[in-house]
């Protein structure tokens, strides 16, 4: 399940992952913008979704980041959040340690999306 | 998930209110096999309570902003909705892009909204669907709103599921002649002219009446209700509440006139015919894989054996009574 938490209007690189993961033969539901953490909750229990990928570009992953783990534990759900954006070296370790799944850059390829798509999913 | 639940108990649980639990057994409907069996046994009495409500129509002419809007009103009025937003899923990949909730932002955390891929495999919807609207309605939940892109088989299915299906049609370039020519005017119990805002929604309204009155929409076998044509704006809620009203009007036919039995017999035995078919299909390609069948489609291949004498070699592996 992919969606943009907060409020910025960038919706170019989320597109291009939900059709990476398309082409990888996964089915992605995509909430679109300025989804809350409430909103993305509901829709993962009733998605049943196996992970959550969220896309940031306005420097909010540090509390919004954690702020999507503690709504999806506080709700009882154990889904693995995958970060994609612009994320500096030394946050992507804060994030990892918070229990964010995985983080990808900008320049992330299929590939490396794919893979850390099933993972991140494998692991559950 | 946390603890591993039966599935009595994600049942207990999903018509208890628990949607995490309705979300799970919605997965095991959609997978398929004996544990989706198990759960049909479990939900499917007292399930068709609910109203079924299929809405179809071509891509981008505004169903799942018309859906959402719908099922805000029937919030409103008392219901507890809920939607199954049917895509299609890629042929080459097997994947999708599921993206109907993004119109559906405003009532995703009221009305209970699940995505669904076609999967493309034959007949998966066919029986997807039925048990997918079984544990919606074993929840609590009605009415359950289908939107599906009005084409081919999946359309289908789909209105065969439903007790009222909703036709979309938007002003412009015929595509009222254009639903007509694609056959969804047939299934329609109630037309909408969504994007009434927009130019040419009057002659929309006029081509619709006249393909009514010409007889065009041939499969209207239920004479004694002729689909009502209700004009939309879905941005602003224009006409939303007429196409509720609509809906339970029609509902409200179909249990007085004895058709809404009717079309849960319909609906049964279709249900039965794809099952019956896929169980066919696959013996059918289990004898087709037997040695003594590999043998006659090589002679069928070299042209020692007619079509119809290799029929009488397969015949009777895929039904031993059969000569
Ligand atoms: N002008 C106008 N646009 C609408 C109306 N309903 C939907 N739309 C727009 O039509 C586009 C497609 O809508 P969507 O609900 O995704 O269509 P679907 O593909 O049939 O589900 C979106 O840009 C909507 O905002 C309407 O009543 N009037
Ligand atoms: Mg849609």
């Amino acid at each position: 399940m992919l969606a943009k938490l907060g409020l910025d209007g960038h919706d170019r690189g989320i597109k291009v992952v939900a059709r990476m993961l398309r082409d990888a033969g996964m089915e992605v539901i995509y909430l679109g913008l300025r989804q809350s953490t409430d909103s993305i909750v509901a829709a993962a229990e009733q998605e049943d979704a196996d992970a959550i990928g969220l896309s940031m570009h306005n420097a909010g992953h540090l509390t919004l980041g954690p702020a999507m783990l503690a709504a999806l534990d506080d709700a009882g759900l154990d889904i693995p959040v995958v970060i994609g954006g612009i994320v500096p070296e030394p946050d992507v370790a804060v994030l990892t340690r918070a229990g964010v799944a995985a983080v990808l850059g900008p320049g992330a390829s299929a590939e490396e999306v794919v893979a850390t798509v099933r993972r991140v999913v494998g692991r559950r | 998930m946390t603890e591993p639940l039966t599935t009595e108990h994600l049942i207990a649980r999903s018509i208890g209110g628990d949607r995490r639990a309705t979300g799970r057994l919605l997965s095991l409907v959609e997978r398929g096999g004996p544990e989706a069996d198990r759960i049909a046994e479990l939900t499917h009495a007292g399930a068709d309570a609910g109203r079924v409500v299929g809405i179809t129509g071509a891509p981008g002419s505004g169903k799942s902003t018309m859906v959402a809007a719908l099922v805000a009103a029937f919030t409103d009025a008392g219901d507890r909705p809920a939607v199954l937003a049917v895509d299609p899923s890629s042929p080459l990949t097997g994947g999708a892009i599921l993206g109907d909730r993004v119109r559906m932002a405003a009532v995703d955390s009221t009305a209970f909204i699940r995505s669904v891929a076609t999967r493309g495999h034959a007949g998966g919807l066919a029986l997807s669907i039925p048990g997918a609207v079984r544990v919606l309605g074993s929840a609590g939940y009605t009415p359950i709103v289908i939107e599906t892109v009005g084409v081919g088989q999946v359309e289908v299915d789909v209105t065969a599921a439903a007790d009222t299906t909703v036709v979309v049609v938007t002003p412009g370039m015929g595509d009222a002649v254009q639903a007509n020519k694609a056959g969804l005017l047939e299934v329609a119990d109630v037309f909408v002219v969504n994007k009434a805002d927009r130019p040419g929604a009057d002659d929309t309204r006029r081509d619709l009446e006249l393909m009514l009155e010409l007889g065009h929409v041939t499969g209207q076998e239920d004479l004694g209700h002729r689909p009502p044509i209700v004009m939309t704006n879905s941005l602003d809620g224009t006409g939303i509440e007429a196409v509720r009203r609509a809906i339970i009007a029609h509902g409200d036919h179909l249990r007085s006139s004895g058709r809404l039995v009717e079309r849960h017999r319909r609906r049964a035995r279709l249900e039965l015919a794809t099952r019956a078919g896929l169980q066919f299909d696959h013996r059918v390609r289990q004898a087709l894989d037997s040695p003594a069948m590999r043998a006659a489609i090589d002679d069928l291949a070299a042209g020692r054996l007619s079509p119809g004498s290799a029929m009488r070699v397969l015949a009777p592996l895929v039904d031993p009574t059969a000569r």
